[in-house]
Order: C-alpha cells, then sequence, then structure tokens
C-alpha cells in the first residue's frame, strides 16, 4: 500500500531538486532558447563557479549562496566577452550552427581539463553552518543543504522575470529573441542586447554553482550529469518560455523523486525522459512553447 | 626459474622485496641499455580519478626505487601512461597506441574493472602479460591465462564479498533479521549486491529493499527515505565514490537508524572524502582493503607509506595512501617478479610465472589461481571509530579505522548502531 507520507515527501524533495534544475536550466533557456546559441559548456560553467567558490569559502568559512552572488557579475562579464568572440568568429559569419556547437563542446573541455590542472581531481566542497540540518513541516522533512538553494533559485529567477518585463534591456532581450530586424527600429542593437543577455546567462551559471556547491560536492566532470538534463528541461518547456523553464524543472524533479520513491531509482531518468518524449510527440514546441506560423 | 619455490628462495625474495620498499635506494650497478618501457592508461580525471593519481604515484615511487636498485633485468626502467578520463571508451585505443606505436615491452591495467575489462581483447590479442589493479573478477568471461589481479575480492566475488559484514553483523544482539540494499548500476556495486544478497540468504535474513541507483543520481533522499520506511535492521550500500557522500549525507539529515550500516562502500577510503565527512563516518562498517592497524602489517607497507607520503606532499597529491597505493605498488611487485623469474621479456613466461610461486610484496604474500584471483580472498571490513573533525593525521593511526573482518586481522571490537551515540 502507498504511504501517504512518503510520497509527500517524495514530492516535496522532489520540488527542492527542480528548482535546483530550475537556476542550472535557466541561464542556458535565455542563451539557447533566447538568443540560439547553443552554449553546451554551460553546466561546465556551473561547475566552473562551484570550484572557484569552493576556492574562495572554504578556507573562510564565507557563505556559498551569498559568494554565488558576488562572482555572478564577474562571471557575467567573461559572458560578455565570450559572446563577442563567438558572434566575430561564427555568428557573423552564418557559422554558428556545427562550427558553434563544435565551439562550445570545445569551450567545455577547455574548462573541465583547467579545473583538473587548477584544483586536482578531487572532489571539492564547502562545509556550511546549516549542511546537515532538517526543517520538519508535520512529516515532511526538509533538508536546509536543498531548501536554502531553492529559495536563492526561486529569487534569482523571478528577479530575471521581473528584469525582463520591466526593464527597456529586458523587453529588448525578448525582443532579440523574436525579430532582432525590429529591434533595429527602436534604436537598439542587437548584438549589444544578445552580449548582455548572454553575460546575464554565463552570471546565472555561476548563480547555479554557488546552488550545487551546497547541494552536494563537485568535480570537474560533475557537469555532465546536468548536460541532459538542463537540455531536456529548457526543450520540455518550450524554447525561450522562462516561466516555462521552472515549471519543467519542477515538474522533472517531482517526476525524477517519486518515480525513484515508488518504483526504484533505476527507472527516474527513463520516466523523466519519457515524458519529454511523450511532450515533444504531442506538443513540439515544448509545454509553453509557442508554435512556428 | 621452473618448479616450486624452495622456502629458501622464498625467503631472499621476501627480504628482497621488503628492503626494496624499506630502503628504496640500495646499492646496485647503475643499469645498463635501453630502458624496459611499462605501459599503461590510468584515470588521471574523471570520476576515478580521486584513486587513479594516487595508483600512480606509488607506481612513480617503485620506478624510483628498482632503478635505484639496479632496474629490471639490469635495464632502467621507464613508465609510458596516458589518462584514460576514467571513460572506459578510450583505453582500448590508448592500449594499441601503447604497443604499436609507443612499443612498450610490458603492459599493466589501470585502475577498476570499468578501466581494465575494455584493455582485455588488445592485450589477449597480442599475447600480453597483464597484473590488472583493483578488478573485479574481470577475466571471469575472458578466461586468459596471462593475468593476475591485485584485488582482494577474490574469485567468488559475488559470494565472498560482503561475507565479513554478515559475520560481524551476526555478532549483534538481537541477531538482525532485515536488510536493506542499494547500490550503483555498475559492475562492482552490482556484485557487491548480489553478494549481500546471497549473504542475507544464508544468514536467514529477510531483505526488505533492493533498488539499484543510476550514476546519474543527483538526490539520493528517496532512496534513504523508502529505506528508513522498511525500518531494517541492516543497510548494506554498494556505492562509488560521489554517491557514498551523497547517500551518507542523506542518511544524516534524513536521520536513518540501523543497527549496522555499511557495507561495499568505496568512497570512505579516498582522502577527500575522509576528510569531507569527518565525523560522520563514526560506526560505519565499510569494506576496505588495507588499515594501518597493528594486526596488519607487513614487511615493507610502513617504508613504503612514509615514502609515498613524501612523494604525496611534494607533488600536492593525497597524503594518507591507504587505499590504492599499496595496492598500486605490489602490482608492480608482482611484475617485477613475474619478469625476474621469467628471465626475460617472453610475455608467456610472464605470464606463466604470474601463477606459479607466491609473490612477497609490501600487502603480503599474494598467489593467483588461473584466472589471476587471489587464492583466498581478503575482503576487509573496518568500523571507523572515534573520528572526531577533519584533520587527516588522524586516519594515519591506528584505531580509527578498527578491522573486525577476517579475524586474523581483528583490532578491535564493533561499535552497534548507526550513527554513533
Amino acid at each position: 500500500m502507498l504511504d501517504p507520507v512518503l510520497i509527500a515527501n517524495a514530492v516535496v524533495s522532489g520540488l527542492l531538486l527542480g528548482c535546483l534544475y530550475a537556476i542550472a536550466s535557466m541561464g542556458l533557456a535565455v542563451s539557447f532558447g533566447m538568443l540560439d546559441v547553443v552554449n553546451i559548456a554551460h553546466p561546465a560553467m556551473m561547475v566552473l563557479a562551484s570550484c572557484v567558490i569552493a576556492a574562495l569559502c572554504a578556507p573562510t568559512g564565507f557563505d556559498p549562496l551569498l559568494a554565488a552572488l558576488l562572482i555572478a557579475p564577474v562571471f557575467g562579464l567573461l559572458g560578455a566577452g565570450l559572446y563577442r568572440l563567438y558572434h566575430l568568429y561564427f555568428e557573423r559569419r552564418g557559422d554558428e550552427a556545427m562550427q558553434g556547437l563544435a565551439f562550445f563542446f570545445g569551450l567545455m573541455i577547455v574548462i573541465e581539463v583547467s579545473l583538473v590542472l587548477v584544483y586536482g581531481a578531487d572532489q571539492r566542497w564547502v562545509e556550511t553552518g546549516y549542511g546537515g540540518l532538517s526543517l520538519g513541516l508535520g512529516p515532511v522533512g526538509l533538508p536546509l543543504r536543498m531548501l536554502l538553494p531553492a529559495l536563492m533559485s526561486l529569487a534569482c529567477i523571478a528577479a530575471l522575470l521581473l528584469w525582463l518585463r520591466r526593464s527597456f534591456t529586458g523587453r529588448a532581450v525578448a525582443a532579440v529573441a523574436q525579430d532582432r530586424d525590429a529591434l533595429r527600429f527602436l534604436g537598439a542593437d542587437p548584438i549589444r542586447i544578445k552580449t548582455v543577455a548572454f553575460g546575464l546567462s554565463v552570471a546565472l551559471a555561476a548563480i547555479a554553482g554557488g546552488c550545487l556547491i551546497v547541494v552536494q560536492p563537485v568535480d570537474a566532470h560533475s557537469g555532465h550529469v546536468f548536460i541532459g538534463r538542463v537540455l531536456a528541461v529548457v526543450i520540455l518547456a518550450g524554447l525561450g518560455s522562462l516561466p516555462g523553464t521552472l515549471v519543467a524543472a519542477l515538474v522533472f524533479g517531482v517526476i525524477e523523486n517519486v518515480t525513484a520513491t515508488l518504483f526504484g531509482p533505476a527507472w527516474s531518468p527513463a520516466v523523466a525522459f519519457s515524458l519529454l518524449l511523450a511532450v515533444l510527440a504531442l506538443r513540439p514546441q515544448g509545454m509553453f512553447g509557442r508554435a512556428h506560423a | 626459474m621452473n618448479g616450486r619455490m624452495t622456502r629458501r628462495g622464498f625467503g631472499l625474495l621476501a627480504t628482497a622485496a621488503a628492503v626494496s620498499a624499506a630502503a628504496g635506494r640500495g646499492v646496485a650497478q647503475a643499469p645498463a641499455g635501453e630502458p624496459i618501457r611499462i605501459g599503461f592508461s590510468m584515470p588521471l580525471s574523471g570520476a576515478l580519478a580521486g584513486n587513479g593519481r594516487p595508483a600512480l604515484l606509488a607506481q612513480q615511487v617503485w620506478a624510483e626505487d628498482i632503478n635505484a636498485r639496479g632496474g629490471l633485468l639490469g635495464r632502467s626502467v621507464k613508465l609510458v601512461f596516458y589518462d584514460d578520463q576514467s571513460n572506459g571508451a578510450n583505453v582500448p585505443g590508448i592500449y594499441t597506441k601503447l604497443l604499436d606505436v609507443d612499443k612498450v615491452d610490458l603492459v599493466i591495467s589501470s585502475y577498476g574493472t570499468a578501466l581494465i575489462a575494455p584493455a582485455m581483447p588488445v592485450i589477449i590479442r597480442r599475447g600480453m602479460a597483464f597484473v590488472s589493479l583493483l578488478g573485479s573478477s574481470t577475466n571471469e568471461m575472458f578466461k586468459y591465462g596471462g593475468t593476475a589481479n591485485i584485488s582482494p575480492v577474490g574469485r567468488r566475488m559475488n559470494v565472498d564479498f560482503a561475507k565479513g559484514f554478515f559475520e560481524i553483523a551476526r555478532g549483534l544482539n538481537p541477531t538482525p533479521a532485515t536488510l536493506s540494499i542499494a547500490g550503483l548500476d555498475s559492475d562492482f556495486s552490482n556484485r557487491a549486491m548480489e553478494s549481500a544478497r546471497w549473504q542475507a540468504r544464508e544468514h536467514g535474513i529477510r531483505v526488505v529493499y533492493d533498488r539499484a541507483y543510476p550514476p546519474s543520481t543527483v538526490d539520493f533522499s528517496p532512496i534513504v527515505r523508502a529505506i528508513r520506511s522498511a525500518a531494517p535492521d541492516l543497510v548494506f550500500f554498494a556505492s562509488y565514490p560521489p554517491d557514498s557522500v551523497g547517500l551518507l549525507k542523506a542518511a544524516g539529515e534524513l536521520k536513518l537508524t540501523a543497527k549496522m550500516l555499511g557495507g561495499g562502500m568505496v568512497g570512505p577510503q579516498v582522502t577527500a572524502i575522509k576528510a569531507q565527512l569527518g565525523a560522520q563516518l563514526n560506526n560505519l562498517v565499510c569494506w576496505d582493503v588495507y588499515a594501518p592497524e597493528p594486526t596488519m602489517t607487513f614487511p615493507g607497507t610502513a617504508a613504503f607509506l612514509d615514502r609515498y607520503r613524501a612523494a604525496a606532499e611534494a607533488k600536492g597529491a593525497e597524503t594518507l595512501g591507504l587505499y590504492a597505493p599499496p595496492l598500486a605498488y605490489a602490482q608492480m611487485q608482482v611484475l617485477e617478479q613475474a619478469v625476474t623469474r621469467a628471465g626475460s621479456l617472453d610475455q608467456a613466461a610472464i605470464g606463466a610465472a604470474l601463477h606459479r610461486e607466491a609473490f612477497p610484496t609490501i600487502i603480503g604474500e599474494l598467489r593467483f589461481d588461473q584466472t589471476g584471483e587471489w587464492v583466498e580472498e581478503r575482503n576487509i571490513y573496518i568500523q571507523y571509530q572515534g573520528v572526531t573533525g577533519n584533520d587527516l593525521a588522524q586516519f594515519k593511526q591506528p584505531g580509527t579505522q578498527v578491522i573486525l573482518y577476517p579475524p586474523q586481522y581483528r583490532s578491535g571490537q564493533l561499535r552497534p548502531g548507526f550513527p554513533a551515540a
């Protein structure tokens, strides 16, 4: 017989896990979904941020979530510079499809090898004061190791959505995804807007890195676990839909954990990715994407 | 060198092995001629690098030692190695390159079953003698005659591996009646779980939870919650380093309790994970290959650890060296002795020498059966006791990793219950 407490815990822990997937996917949703830049190195950038944060926080005791907020602008600037290179050598020449993909794949390898050379092959982690603690809501347990990154993730996503809707640059980012030529009529430079947006996506990778290092230790190759998941979440949501990315990530997390609880963890990826296939079969544009005319 | 070894001959070899590890640099004739090139791949990056890098360092210590002693067959030794990135798909290409392009004279394996098995077809096709490191019955399928495996799991891993865990549990009062099993869906862990099921049947213990999880698992709380819900007396995990941390963290957060918890966890042996988990390791009963207890001393072990730790300190590598390094050094000692006994680089003669006689090494005397596995398995189970904070120096001292099984190495008493009170 199904144990309702077990199911309730599985749903709640799935929501917390989904929040981690959401912040890990949100940057890719901006770069891939809105800018059409398939940044396959996004999870590696997230792990890079985790390692930098671990190096900063492990000896000082500084909180990794706060550290993520501090290093996010630096990552944003690096991302902006990276986009300029990508634009100069690939996008401007119309080579962004396969060669651009190869560029980001190569970048992923370079990041991973650099991490091994700089930080070694061992796992990196940060001890936090809340690491082993849990909050109890009746029979439902909320480990702070998962809860605080989830709250941080939701806060950052809310701020991002607000910025995209309220600010001129934010609206321009949404516009550049749809019609870059029309954007010129408004006096905005689409390349500058895309530079800002790509920088933002890399800054989000830094914040996701802060959340990740609280949730689990990382090594140089930890990003591999997330490549399939973040791409699946972005596609499941529908390209360009940021609220949809949040919902898809939460659905992904809940399905993984409920399946693990009811049928065993070996079935989790199979069921979650089957959902992706089913949604794509029924709604090729994703759950929240707009159908092409 | 044919026939059975005499007691005197064995004594000489044992002394030589101990002295080689102890002195490192003896007075010997300088090696002459072209160096003997020993080729292998090793996980220097990726998930298994935490064990691969220390293993390589131990092999380099051996190379220094043997060159200082006059080399192998009078020639110096040179290691030729490549990073297989913990990816089995890279291994066949590396060994093909080692044999065809680098023209190495001898080959040894990478670390672990997942990286040994992909090399086997290349090795068998070329008829090379092959000393492997920490495989789990890898040769069971290939049945290749020219191999020896430096791993204490023995020939019947799917039966014997968990025996120690259940023998220890038998001493609990009241006797445990239920068991939960969870492990990674990989070759080593699957064999470990199979052994746990076999032993549970033998001991009349009912399995109330039995699941494998995929390598991509991020959140271990559903597994731990399901185990907690089943309320078993014993919990047997068969995990790899990243998931061992995830499982133990989730167990702590969700307050999973058991009369005994541990099993075939690969992870707590890794220095970085010892530092990370610290006191959370207390009362964990875990499979291991070596522990610095007074009951488990062999000629040369302490001297090797001193040499290894000095080298590791200089290179910024892991400094405990208790898991893969002694076995990696023993791997090279077995190769050295087999080549010396064969008297040449003839691969068939070296392969035959691997199975004929005992090999004195820094991890004790090793004897291999025809499949290359140890004639007698030596899975040890230790319990972490009295660990405080995250200081690594405590793990160099006796008393923190108390050996509970097998009886001949037993160094202390079981502290029942997990987590520690």
